[in-house]
């Protein structure tokens, strides 16, 4: 597993750049994340992060769209927007959390 | 102690066009319950790609889309030899699946995984898919044969349109048929 330096920490992430190590990300580091993939955080936008960091403590997975939809409660339409393209993706890389494995 | 070996930043590309905008086009021909999924599922993941995707309502299919059928779509073990029991591995014997009451039992069932998986139900998934940036539209013919005008389909339907149509809407996509 590569270490990669971003910010002075050292990270480990996997071979596209998403952190392995759920205790290595803090909120400084997801603003230094999303800058690095063009996206400027804000309260919209920390409020999908902080529930993908706590779902994924209590579940052990990664929320997908439809997961920060139904349970989250971030209209996939948000998630769009605050995201483009490729939201669950993109969501997950800043919040230092491995992609969704679930399909939908 | 050993040193660890820094290696420079990875940051992944999600702007990264793939062929230059790439484009699904899925035709959904089915009404089954279990028919309606995979085009639902494939949509939903290529949009979550960035990837335009547009869904063509055809035949069986239309039901997905029609506001009177759209909440009733059914799934029937008979001629599928890969229903299995609830229990164990067993398969259903092809005998039993035309009893009455096999399907609504089926449909019941096929239902509860599916919520169980958190996967929404066809119209919330279609919502989903729209929401997503997805494109529906309705088959010409389908709309004739069946006497169903743009009132009677989703809202969000945005046309319904030819054959000829649709595959001029979907140049240079790919395509799978369902």
């Amino acid at each position: 597993m590569p270490v990669t330096e971003i910010d002075s920490h050292q990270i480990h992430v996997d071979d596209e750049g998403f952190l392995t190590e759920y205790d290595e990300w803090d909120e400084n580091l997801a603003v230094v994340l999303a800058n690095r993939i063009g996206i400027e955080l804000t309260d919209a936008h920390w409020r999908v992060i902080r529930f993908l960091r706590d779902d994924y403590r209590t579940q052990g997975d990664t929320a997908t769209t439809r997961r920060v939809q139904a349970v989250g409660g971030v209209p996939v339409k948000e998630q769009f927007a605050l995201f483009p393209k490729k939201p669950a993706k993109r969501m997950a890389y800043i919040a230092g959390l491995p992609k969704p494995h679930g399909c939908v | 102690m050993t040193t660890t070996e820094i290696h420079p930043a990875i940051v992944p590309n999600f702007d990264e066009e793939t062929g230059g905008g790439r484009k699904l086009a899925i035709i959904c021909s089915k009404g089954n319950l279990d028919m309606a999924y995979p085009g639902l599922v494939l949509a939903n993941a290529a949009l979550g790609e960035g990837v335009d995707t547009h869904m063509f309502f055809t035949f069986w299919g239309f039901d997905m889309i029609t506001k009177s059928r759209m909440d009733h779509l059914q799934f029937s073990p008979a001629g599928n030899t890969a229903m299995h029991m609830p229990i164990g591995d067993a398969h259903l014997p092809q005998a039993l699946a035309p009893l009455p009451g096999m399907t609504a039992m089926a449909t019941r069932m096929l239902k509860k995984s599916i919520a169980d998986l958190g996967v929404p139900e066809v119209p919330e998934f279609l919502d989903q898919i729209v929401a997503a940036g997805g494109h529906l539209w309705a088959c010409r013919m389908s709309a004739d044969m069946n006497h169903l005008v743009e009132a009677d389909l989703r809202d969000d339907v945005e046309g319904i349109i030819s054959a000829s149509d649709f595959i001029e809407k979907t140049e240079g996509a790919q395509l799978l048929f369902i």
